[in-house]
């Protein structure tokens, strides 16, 4: 077996690989949409005035953070079947990482809460505006600029945590790698190939984020470092 | 079978893999934490060539997922002619991935060391090093350790992964133990259990207390 870099094998894997980034890129984009709204979930968990719903939303949100996502993956895969219902592994996959992130995103989007003044409430109390007018015309324009870069590196966060998908059978980038290269006894092309991919997609995306969150804290009249 | 059945027969094994776990946790922290000490203060070099250095190390760990790193690192280092143990590894990929978001936390930290301590220790006529060294590394930690603590829990999530380079660890265990008895909640149930009082009641209490001893160093204890 040749042991250097071999550009034919690259060439010739390439194609495949490219058909299962697009897959990746879907797993993203659906993970990361059930993550916005499950997170919305937990805000309002969080913000209802039953105490009750206060500390069982926050141990819930506690305990799936601090869990590993790979074994969460593993539970709603291998457990939901015992009580029958049987997922394919796309769905427990976007289940799980719509669950996992929509907490860390329920954390962004109270801390964007909390970021606009108090004062604005409090003005708007006084122009008795009604909550529901003052979070949709007062509160959420403002907090939603605060949010976005903490949603968008998210969006990042769960572009680089799908290969965990391949170790429940989802046919994803990092799974056609692993099926390339033990299908050809050779995984130094496949698993460059995979890290190289990922460089050229999350790079760039990290850097827009940063310029967008430059551009908001400006926008917001608030000094860049 | 019961819970405690359950736990009476494969409460051990779980119990080993638990320790792996810690082990590397522990190996892990101490190399990312010294990575990051080392390229974060190479990303605040005068010098080009060192800061350009740091800079790309830290964007292709940030860049790439700790997973392919992992991969890359056991299953194609070998075609280069080096062969690492699946422990070495998992704490190598473990360290050289957290170490890159580690540096960008003590960057930051350094950067905000208020700028007169370094104008009185420029004023004092203090070399470089001994600047660096005396007065403003000691002030970073009460800065760095609060994000420092929250990447230190995802590196002990993150050492999950090191069970699919064959590490014995909790997570290999568990999924072991699941397939043999198909008792799936009870293994990753337990496994989800055991790591979250592992950060709760283990790992987050520690690095409290490493913040509020480091603020008391620099005079700030009792805020």
């Amino acid at each position: 077996m040749e042991m250097g870099w071999r550009w034919d094998f690259a060439y010739e894997i390439l194609p495949q690989m490219l058909l299962a980034t697009f897959n990746t890129i879907v797993a993203a984009g659906v993970g990361y949409t059930i993550a916005l709204v499950v997170g919305l979930f937990f805000l309002l968990g969080q913000r209802t005035p039953s105490k009750i719903i206060n500390v069982i939303n926050r141990e819930i949100v506690e305990f799936v953070r601090s869990t590993p996502l790979l074994i969460q993956l593993f539970f709603v895969y291998f457990v939901l079947p015992q009580f029958g219902i049987t997922l394919s592994a796309w769905v427990c996959g976007m289940i799980t990482i719509g669950l996992h992130f929509g907490t860390y995103l329920s954390e962004v989007y109270r801390g964007a809460l909390e970021g606009v003044s108090k004062t604005q409430w409090e003005a708007c109390r006084a122009l008795n505006f009604s909550t529901i007018y003052t979070y949709r015309r007062i509160v959420l324009p403002q907090a939603f600029p605060i949010a976005i870069p903490g949603m968008g590196n998210y969006l990042v966060g769960i572009f680089k945590d799908t290969p965990l998908l391949s170790t429940i059978g989802v046919a994803e980038l990092f799974h056609a790698a692993t099926a390339v290269g033990g299908y050809n006894y050779r995984y130094l092309e496949p698993y460059t190939m995979v890290g190289i991919i990922f460089l050229i997609l999350s790079v760039p995306a990290a850097m827009g984020i940063r310029k967008l969150e430059k551009k908001v804290n400006s926008a917001q009249g608030k000094i860049n470092q | 079978m019961s819970y405690i059945e359950f736990l009476s027969e494969h409460g051990a094994t779980l119990l080993l893999g638990t320790v792996m776990t810690l082990k590397v946790l522990v190996c892990s922290i101490i190399l990312y934490v010294i990575i990051s000490m080392i390229f974060g203060l190479m990303r605040l070099s005068k010098n080009s060539i060192i800061q350009a250095t740091a800079t790309i190390y830290i964007e292709f760990f940030r860049g790439t997922s700790l997973l392919v790193q992992l991969f890359w690192v056991y299953y194609v280092l070998p075609f280069f002619g080096i062969s690492l143990e699946a422990f070495t590894a998992g704490v190598v990929a473990l360290g050289l991935n957290f170490g890159a978001y580690g540096a960008e936390i003590v960057r930051g930290g350094v950067l905000a060391v208020p700028k007169g301590q370094w104008e009185a220790a420029f004023a004092l006529n203090f070399s470089p090093s001994k600047r660096m060294k005396n007065i403003i590394i000691p002030q970073i930690f009460p800065i760095i350790l609060p994000p420092a603590a929250n990447l230190t829990v995802e590196l002990l999530k993150a050492t999950a992964l090191v069970a699919l380079v064959t590490v014995v660890d909790l997570t290999f265990e568990a999924r072991q133990i699941n397939s043999i008895t198909w008792l799936s909640v009870q293994c990753f149930g337990t496994a989800l259990l055991i790591y979250y009082f592992i950060s709760r009641f283990l790992l987050v209490p520690f690095l409290r207390w490493l913040e509020v001893l480091a603020a008391r160093k620099v005079g700030k204890g009792g805020a």
